[in-house]
């Protein structure tokens, strides 16, 4: 049987990222993982592995990555909790079912711990560069939500949170954390089991025979029965009704449909993005920045302000939806936006059509090490007075 | 103060394992904030290995070390990698069996010899090496008490090895002792 003390490991842990995400997921209450191990989210697999037979869940190791995202839509569907653990090549695999489960509206937690790519790239080392594959990868019109920790606190807090929001819009979600957050060790603090917020998906409150599984309501998001509950329940990677009824020569079920899969999560952007704003107030330079740059950024923007440049840091806790607004706040308070980045340019873009007339200074970065904070600072120290 | 350690050899020393001792050993048992990262290559043993560990008072934005204090080297390829990256006034411990040519200018730095390689043969098994360069490392550095890095090291072993790795913790902080001892003079001319 299920003991509480066995989900929810409550203390201070000494733990790396990835472990901090298994452990995140079994908090909210995640049973079941399917998955494929690669380098550097092995630990993420070998982490649920252990645990979820101790909480009743179930680890399945899959024959490879099209059968592991496979396996946790069906898991979702049943009415799991369901997640898979990746990285780049093996994210490409899951593309086509990611598609999947943006059209079927299937709650479930994809992590991507980036390395270096493209193609198997460097296994061992850092990466940014699937933050755009996250947004746009599986073909078709639609959003998802990504977030992007930056430390292995964030790893835990962050992954409950991508199981809250993926429960809250029927979307799939990612966690996308890079080589060095996800085998970084650091201090976590796992709360008590009553403290944590976690949200279930939808129910219907129709009764069955007027129940369809892709009826929206007032927030575009339809409630969830689960396959065997007594509701109808047919899903389909084509465009369909309410009902779920294919309709594949009709031009106003896909405009309705694609419209209403993008606006669910457009509409309630304000609800979902989060962004951590340090020294903002008065910058006059401001660094954007996720994951594993934004350490380095921290520290930048506190030795510029220590030679007394106005510097300060918008940290992208979501990166989708993008945080339009909160990007474009800052933007138009400062003379210049910089933007480092673990690969040769993918968020930039979105700070760029952002920012408007505002300059944006990209810093890439690709290989073995992140940005060293004096590189930022040199980019900062041209706003010095 | 923030403090920077790197920890460098190849793969199948216990590199990595080394510095989460320490950086638990900090954080859990001292109640330090400290941070490990790690990067080493896609061979199992053999590859280059490094594992950095940062130990703060105050929260660490950087979690990666920049100019380290301390370095520990445990090949030469690592030696030869590093040993210019110390900062001013830092440290240097390295196992003079592993690395036989030494020929850095980095003149500001004080140079530890440990060898641990042997010490842990004599134990019998050399798997201890880096434990006993461990204790060498809190004798001479005292960055880290005696009994937090002891808890750290014990919750980080395999049941059944305990014996063998208190020895080796043992024999690596005398050694260090004896060291620290016969260079306090020595040090003052360089």
């Amino acid at each position: 049987m299920e003991t509480k003390n066995k989900a929810m490991l409550s203390g201070q842990h000494f733990m790396n990222g990835d472990v901090a995400c298994a452990e995140g997921a079994i908090a909210v209450g995640c049973r079941f993982f399917a998955g494929y191990p690669i380098t550097p989210a092995t630990e993420i697999a070998e982490r649920m592995a252990r645990r979820l037979p101790q909480v009743s869940g179930v680890y399945i190791q899959m024959e490879d990555e099209l059968a592991s995202i496979a396996a946790v839509l069906g898991a979702s569907n049943a009415g799991t909790k369901a997640m898979t653990a990746t990285s780049g090549p093996g994210f490409s695999l899951m593309m086509e079912n990611i598609g999947l489960a943006v059209m079927t509206e299937t709650p479930c937690v994809i992590v991507d711990i980036m390395r270096g790519g493209p193609s198997t790239g460097q296994p061992t080392m850092p990466g940014q560069q699937d933050v755009m594959q996250a947004r746009w990868g599986s073909h078709g019109d639609y959003e998802i939500i990504a977030l992007t920790p930056s430390s292995v606190q964030e790893m835990f807090d962050l992954t409950i949170e991508a199981f809250n929001l993926s429960e809250t819009y029927r979307v799939p979600t990612f966690l996308l954390a890079d080589e060095i957050i996800g085998h970084m060790w650091e201090r976590v603090n796992i709360p008590s089991a009553k403290s944590i917020k976690v949200v279930n998906r939808k129910k219907p409150v129709t009764p069955p025979s007027e129940y369809g599984p892709f009826k929206p309501d007032e927030d575009l998001v339809p409630p969830m029965a689960c396959f065997g509950e007594g509701y109808r329940f047919h899903a389909t990677g084509l465009t369909h009704d309410e009902y779920g009824r294919p309709k594949t020569d009709s031009a106003e079920v896909q405009q309705d449909l694609v419209q209403r899969l993008c606006e669910k999560i457009r509409r309630n952007s304000d609800k979902i993005v989060k962004v951590d704003r340090v020294l903002l107030e008065d910058a006059e330079v401001a660094v954007v920045a996720y994951g594993i740059a934004s350490r380095a950024a921290l520290s930048a923007v506190r030795k510029a302000r220590a030679q007394g440049i106005k510097a300060g840091l918008l940290r992208l806790v979501t990166v989708w939806p993008f945080p339009d607004k909160q990007v474009e706040e800052v933007a138009q308070k400062v003379k210049a936006l910089v933007v480092p980045e673990m690969n040769y340019g993918q968020i930039v873009r979105e700070v760029r059509r952002v920012a408007k007339e505002t300059p944006v200074i990209f810093l890439s970065k690709l290989g073995e090490e992140p940005h060293k904070p004096l590189e930022i600072l040199d980019a900062l120290g041209e706003f010095r007075k | 103060m923030r403090l920077e350690i790197r920890l460098a050899g190849f793969g199948g020393q216990g590199i990595i394992r080394a510095g989460l001792m320490l950086a638990m050993a900090s954080c859990i048992y001292e109640g330090k904030n400290a941070v490990q990262t790690q990067s080493y290559g896609p061979e199992s043993r053999g590859g280059a290995c490094k594992s950095e560990v940062v130990i703060s008072d105050e929260d660490i934005d950087y979690p990666k070390v920049v100019e380290p204090d301390i370095l520990v080297v445990l090949s030469q390829e690592a030696y030869n990698a590093y040993v210019e990256t110390v900062k001013k006034g830092g440290l240097l411990l390295l196992d003079p069996g592993m690395v036989p040519l030494r020929e850095s200018k980095n003149v500001g730095v004080r140079v530890f010899m440990i060898p641990a390689a042997k010490i842990a043969e004599q134990l019998g098994k050399t798997i201890v090496a880096n434990v006993v360069m461990l204790g060498a490392l809190v004798s001479i550095t005292k960055i880290i008490g005696i009994e937090a890095f002891r808890k750290s090291l014990l919750s980080n072993i395999p049941k059944g090895t305990e014996k063998l790795n208190l020895a080796a913790l043992r024999k690596g902080y005398e050694y260090g002792k004896k060291l620290l001892e016969e260079a306090d003079t020595s040090l003052n001319i360089a």
